[in-house]
């Protein structure tokens, strides 16, 4: 990279218009922590999950009609006489939820190293907004290959708004254009499905911006104190995430060829029939712990009103969160609690997939109940009463006193870069 | 092991990985870019279209039909014993593409060809131009009786489509 920003037709138009020096500045010689573990592999992997849904959902685009008459036929087409078609739906419907696996294990990383935590509060928020643009984004997606599932779907939870006092039916047709959801909603869904990915783009990019203004969190969760604490983005994170990437396209690959129906419910390869609910309907597996939290709740405002409060209080999270030390690897008590939390989500999930019958509504209750105690009251206790591990002086020091291998690696590098 | 290349820096080995690893990268990148390229092409369901059968009974002499075969229209006109003496007697010498009437339509009283003007694709009007047969109204081509190219920027006659009689009165195009 050097010797390339030194050619004097690159420094010409450089000059111009910096991008060859803003790459070398965030992605080559941008300092990265050089304790960073494969936690922080998932957001170059989210990256590239949003790279494959747009990519791939301008395909299906090209082939799908998004009219009630021709929509599902239209996506059969696709599985049967587009050349590929088959391979680029299911990458699409699977990339789906691989986006929310990569994008969930990156939310749980943030929550374990205490990512939120100041001076990161902003690119938290943003985050936060990227999911809620995700679920609207893939709900709307959803709706557009017009099963039963989609249409149901859609019904659902557009009538969520309808429990809005006074204003919610207006509201209600308003979203849908119309008395019930018909070729108006689904073209407007059309409309917005196509839109709001790239709405994820620039939030990406706002994401990022905060990330590189105040640097990565790390493992150990303390502030860096000088060079020895970095190491160069490339080639030691470009390849890292690389190899993650490989990982993940191999995962991936599995479900795409293997079980490309298994996160999908076969009800929704029944065309849509405005007159007939399928008996059990259920969100995809990525909404089930807000289904569920959505059930425990009597009363239809009340329920809407405490799921959106279950990602609303996230946004206080760096508040709430009363301990200064970030990561959980120093806080013996909140490295419990945070696992309690993590099952109590996959109890909310089962939750969620069950029938609200019987046993399942208590737990479900429960759970929703815990969720709530756990951010509101467990975590700001926490923070006053445990006495954390003592942390380390600096990044470097328990890296480079860790063992042989880094401090050899770290030599030979030296010895590299003289002779070069 | 790193010690020892602390002593003697070993190039080969690690220069090696790089080059297998943009290798393999390359190739990945040049398959998953296929099926993005493949996925314009026509589909299955389209290239299902590329042949048709239409029922010539119900066409007069003098009168022409339009079907619409691979989403082009085709023209099949029924001659007049007029039309072929016409079309047969232009010597060959005067014409842009020469072409012979018998070859165009080796049966006389069926002319069939793709309306598509060979200039830049319009779809040329019958019974109208200087020649008795086609005028293309986009930049002035004229076609004769037998739809070849008599006047005009049109560089070639009317394509003539790959065709059998199934039975006398039934065309496959196709
Ligand atoms: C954040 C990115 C995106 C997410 C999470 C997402 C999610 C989804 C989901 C869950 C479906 C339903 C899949 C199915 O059951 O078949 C879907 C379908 C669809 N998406 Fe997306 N999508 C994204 C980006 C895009 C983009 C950028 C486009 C177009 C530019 C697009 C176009 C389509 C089309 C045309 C369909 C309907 C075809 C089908 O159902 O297979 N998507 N999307
Ligand atoms: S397209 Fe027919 S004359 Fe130009």
């Amino acid at each position: 990279m050097e010797g390339f920003l030194n050619n004097g037709l690159v420094r010409w138009f450089d000059s111009r218009l910096p991008v060859f020096s803003y790459v070398n500045e965030h992605l080559v010689v941008y300092p990265a922590p050089r304790n960073l573990n494969y936690a922080w592999n998932f957001g170059s992997l989210a990256g590239l999950a949003l790279m494959i849904q747009i990519a791939t959902g301008i395909v299906l685009a090209m082939h799908y009609t998004p009219h009630v008459d021709t929509a599902f036929d239209s996506v059969e087409h696709i599985m049967r006489d587009v050349n590929y078609g088959w391979y680029f739906r299911y990458m699409h419907a699977n990339g789906a939820s691989f986006f929310f696996i990569v994008v969930y294990l990156h939310v749980f990383r943030g929550l374990y190293y205490g990512s939120y935590k100041a001076p990161r509060e902003v690119l938290w928020w943003i985050g936060l907004a990227i999911l809620l643009a995700m679920m609207g984004t893939a709900f709307m997606g959803y709706v557009l290959p017009w099963g039963q599932m989609s249409f149901w779907a859609a019904t659902v939870i557009t009538k969520l708004f309808g429990a809005i006092p006074w204003v919610g039916e207006s509201v209600v047709n308003w979203l849908w254009g119309g008395e019930g959801i018909d070729n108006p909603t689904l073209n407007r869904f059309y409309a917005l499905h196509f839109l709001l990915p790239f709405a994820i783009v620039g939030l990406v990019v706002l994401h990022l911006w905060a990330l590189h203004h105040k640097k990565s969190n790390n493992p150990l969760g303390i502030d860096y104190k000088g060079p020895q604490d970095f190491i160069p983005f490339h080639p030691y994170y470009t390849i890292k995430d690389a190899f993650g990437a490989g990982v993940f396209l191999i995962v991936f690959s599995i479900f795409l060829f293997y079980a490309p129906n298994y996160m999908g419910h076969p009800d929704n390869y029944i065309p849509a029939d405005p007159l007939k609910t399928p008996p059990h309907i259920v969100p995809e597996w990525y909404f089930l712990p807000f289904y569920a939290i959505l059930r425990a709740v009597p009363g239809k405002l009340d329920g809407v009103i405490v799921m959106g409060l279950s990602i609303g209080i996230l946004f206080l999270l760096p508040w709430l969160d009363t301990s200064r030390v970030r990561s959980a690897t120093f806080r013996p008590v909140f490295r419990w609690f945070y696992w309690i939390l993590v099952l109590d989500i996959v109890v909310l999930g089962f939750c969620g997939a069950n029938p609200p019958e019987g046993a399942w509504i208590d737990i479900g209750r429960a759970a929703t109940a815990y969720y709530f105690v756990h951010f509101l009251i467990l975590l700001p206790l926490i923070g006053w009463f445990e006495r954390p591990l003592p942390l380390p002086d600096s990044i470097a020091k328990p890296v480079l006193s860790g063992g042989p291998a880094p401090a050899a690696a770290i030599a030979r590098d030296k010895a590299r870069g003289e002779r070069r | 092991m790193a010690e020892h290349e602390l002593v003697a820096p070993e190039e080969t080995r690690r220069d090696f990985l790089y080059v297998a690893t943009g290798a393999v990268a390359a190739v990945g990148a040049a398959h998953a870019a296929w099926p993005f390229i493949d996925q314009m092409n026509p589909a299955a369901d389209v290239l299902a279209l590329s042949s048709i059968e239409v029922d010539l009974s119900p066409i007069e002499p003098g009168q022409q039909i339009t079907v619409k075969w691979r989403a082009k229209p085709v023209f099949i006109r029924h001659r007049t014993e007029a039309d072929i003496a016409e079309a047969r007697a232009a010597p060959l010498d005067d014409l842009k593409d020469p072409e012979a009437d018998e070859e165009r339509a080796p049966r006389p009283e069926w002319l069939i060809m793709v309306g598509v003007c060979t200039h830049l694709g319009c779809i040329p009007l019958a019974d109208q131009g200087e020649f008795g047969g086609w005028f293309c109204p986009c930049h002035g081509s004229h076609y004769d009786t037998s739809g070849r190219i008599r006047k005009g920027p049109a560089p070639e006659n009317l394509t003539v489509p790959d065709y059998v009689f199934v039975d006398d009165t039934t065309v496959a195009i196709g």
